[in-house]
């Protein structure tokens, strides 16, 4: 009659442990036996995809340039991530991939420093590391894919903004925060170059400012801009926040068509005020290529093609041939321009 | 009077209570050390690579600041109350240890002054709910707004990352030549000592009184705003702990480090059969409860299953331990009683059965 007596947590203790253990046995016949194979027998390559977070439909279109690259090599690759851009999240992912023992892990870095101990414990199991995008310390990782150099995406703006506002006038910077250590950098160069650089001559930065990469905020400093320097002549804005947010300000100004804007923009962001003729064109790097490139490196490096010295090279599919430049860096290439001829066969 | 006398001592509490082997085997704690163990031997056998070498290492890792806040979190949650502002806490003390180290300060300096500012967090908690009397969950919902805000501001967007080699080495080193990461020494200690001042004190006892009924608790000679009180120093000082490991573990003092980690904790401790209502749980199912929700991310990133997928299974399962012992209940109550149970009995018996 004891039984009876029995209290409502000690039936959740059987029910729960019963319900476990029967969906255990249940799975067992699946998968058991290629545990800890990892990957070393030969066979096709695996890769771990990372970038710093999920959703995120820049690194929708790199993973996707990834999975082509993959296809091509008949190579397996799973991209995998954390909801939000923090490094301490990124370190699971790169602990897993050591645990898993894939043959190669391709991310953009968080942090520079901070996941470099979790980048040696992979890569002294084995693992060939490529980083993409955002780079950790060169002696943390194999390879660096660089979408661009700092000097060339500083020298395609002055280009840019040269050709549309005929090589002379006023012009002023929005950028994103006044700490943020890219634009800093690509300021830094475009002042030095529109010093030295004959050709503008004629051009005058007269201002810079910061939107924080905050829509609002950006928009606001653009409306300030014009009413601080009435003959402003163009802005250049290297973020992709800020370009968006100064073309929906221009698009409904009288500024329209009479103050040149370029700068670094997403397609999907800069569509409509290319179309409608406020921004004639902008540049970026194409994240597809990337992560293609990024592919077919680290498929070189796994293969034994290439050890990541200077010199090395490699061909990666239509893209062509690259080599290794100093301190493991490759780059993609020049900055890439959309306008209103090519907007339409990108998606990101 | 005196013919009642006799009467009273033919039952005593013995003949109420379960026998032993019920009381140490049946019990919510038993129940989920037992699917903790059951879901790390099916990931054994089914999950490639969790048979790794490398597994239990970033398994412990992974964990060791849950398993670190989880201890004072029990103590804090047994008496009824609740601290939301561990995480941030944590960022805090993440963020003064970056800021001290960068202008020249060594670690072991920096970390000092960081778990004083935990102190101080603490306190400041304790002191707003114990002494004045303010709901904690209104009190730790500002001072995790406020701890963050210092945070963020002190360091702003940027992050610190040039620790010393060595002490970043301590923190993700492990014990000898073994898998145990050195984090797991303080744990140990610091588990030891919450278990002995839960289970086998009188400031543990008081802790169970005020959690069933604090002006009873008030009343048999437990001070109750002073209990409160160290708790909520404790969870500061712990939490600070917590936040200096987790900084130098991933070698980067950010504002927003440790971001959401409060909810990791209390997931955790109510899994591990902590009432949330207080008077109720053991540490033992609490630790149990974290390993549980460490095995299963780290079984389930090793099957390459997103987080948002890992989030719903934890979700569900906290539900699901939350909901089932009230289901469980409302079906054993219709449930024939024992025959010779007295109706008066049965207060004697929730008090034997409140995990006391």
């Amino acid at each position: 009659m004891k039984f009876h007596t029995r209290r409502p947590t000690a039936l959740a203790a059987i029910l729960l442990t019963a319900s476990v253990a029967l969906t255990a046995c249940g799975d067992d016949g699946g998968d058991g036996g290629d545990s800890g194979s990892g990957g070393d027998g030969g066979g096709a390559l695996s890769m771990t995809m990372l970038p710093k977070n999920l959703g995120n439909p820049y690194f929708d279109t790199s993973t996707k340039g990834a999975e082509k690259a993959a296809e091509e090599l008949g190579a397996e690759i799973e991209e995998v991530g954390p909801e939000a851009a923090s490094p301490d999240a990124q370190v699971s992912y790169i602990n897993t991939v050591a645990q898993q023992g894939q043959d190669a892990l391709i991310l953009s870095a968080n942090d520079p420093e901070a996941l470099c101990d979790a980048i040696d414990e992979a890569r002294s199991a084995d693992v060939k590391v490529v980083t993409f995008d955002a780079d950790t310390n060169p002696e943390c990782r194999d390879l660096f894919v660089n979408q661009a150099t700092a000097e060339g995406i500083a020298a395609k703006q002055l280009e840019l903004i040269s050709e549309q506002i005929g090589g002379e006038g006023e012009i002023a910077i929005l950028s994103a925060s006044a700490n943020a250590t890219n634009q800093n950098a690509w300021i830094e160069m475009m002042e030095t170059e529109l010093a030295e650089n004959p050709d503008y001559a004629n051009i005058e930065l007269v201002d810079t400012v910061y939107g924080d990469d905050e829509d609002q905020k950006s928009f606001d400093q653009t409306e300030a801009l014009l009413q601080n320097h009435p003959d402003l002549k163009g802005i250049i804005s290297p973020t992709t926040v800020g370009i968006a947010a100064a073309a929906r300000y221009l698009s409904d100004s009288d500024a329209k068509g009479k103050v040149a804007l370029t700068g670094l923009g997403t397609p999907n962001q800069m569509r409509e005020y290319v179309e409608n003729g406020t921004v004639e064109s902008f540049a970026l790097w194409n994240p597809e290529d990337l992560g293609f490139l990024a592919t077919y490196a680290a498929a070189a490096l796994v293969n034994g093609d290439i050890s990541g010295e200077e010199g090395d090279t490699f061909e990666a599919g239509d893209l062509g041939e690259f080599e290794v430049g100093a301190d493991g860096v490759v780059l993609l290439g020049e900055p890439f321009t959309f306008n209103a001829d090519n907007i339409g066969d990108f998606d990101f | 009077m005196s013919t009642h006398k006799p009467t009273a001592p033919a039952r005593t509490y013995a003949a109420y209570s379960a026998p032993l082997w019920r009381r140490v085997l049946l019990t919510r704690e038993t129940a989920v050390i037992a699917l903790t163990a059951a879901v790390i031997l099916y990931s054994i056998v089914n999950v490639p690579n969790f048979d790794g070498p490398l597994t239990l290492k970033f398994l412990l890792q992974d964990i060791a600041p849950i398993l670190l806040i989880a201890l004072p979190m029990t103590l804090v949650i047994i008496t009824g109350e609740i601290d939301l502002s561990v995480a941030s806490i944590m960022g805090l003390s993440s963020v003064l240890l970056g800021v001290l180290h960068e202008n020249g300060m060594s670690v072991p300096a920096a970390a000092l002054l960081a778990l004083l500012a935990g102190l101080a967090c603490g306190a400041l908690n304790g002191f707003l709910i114990a002494y004045v009397g303010l709901p904690s969950l209104a009190v730790t919902i500002g001072t995790l707004a406020l701890f963050r805000g210092i945070a963020v501001g002190l360091l702003g967007t940027k992050a610190v990352t040039d620790f010393t080699e060595k002490w970043s080495d301590v923190a993700t080193g492990t014990i000898g030549d073994s898998r145990i990461p050195l984090v797991i020494i303080p744990f140990a200690v610091l588990a030891v000592a919450f278990v002995v001042l839960l289970h086998f004190s009188t400031f543990g006892r008081g802790v169970y009184d005020i959690g069933l009924n604090d002006e009873a608790a008030h009343f048999t000679g437990v001070d109750v705003a002073r209990t409160k009180f160290i708790l909520f120093v404790l969870s500061g000082v712990v939490s600070a702990f917590a936040g200096i490991y987790f900084t130098l573990r991933f070698g980067s003092a950010r504002g927003d480090n440790a971001t959401g980690y409060e909810l990791q904790v209390i997931a955790a401790v109510l899994l591990g059969g902590v009432s949330i209502f207080g008077g109720r749980g053991r540490l033992h199912g609490v630790l149990a409860g974290v390993v549980l929700i460490g095995v299963i991310s780290s079984a389930l990133r090793l099957e390459s299953v997103t987080v948002n997928v890992t989030n719903i299974i934890v979700g569900c399962l906290l539900v699901a331990s939350v909901i089932l012992p009230s289901v469980l209940a409302s079906t054993s109550s219709r449930l024939p009683r024992k025959a010779a149970t007295p109706p008066e009995s049965r207060p004697t018996q929730n008090a034997a059965s409140a995990g006391v």
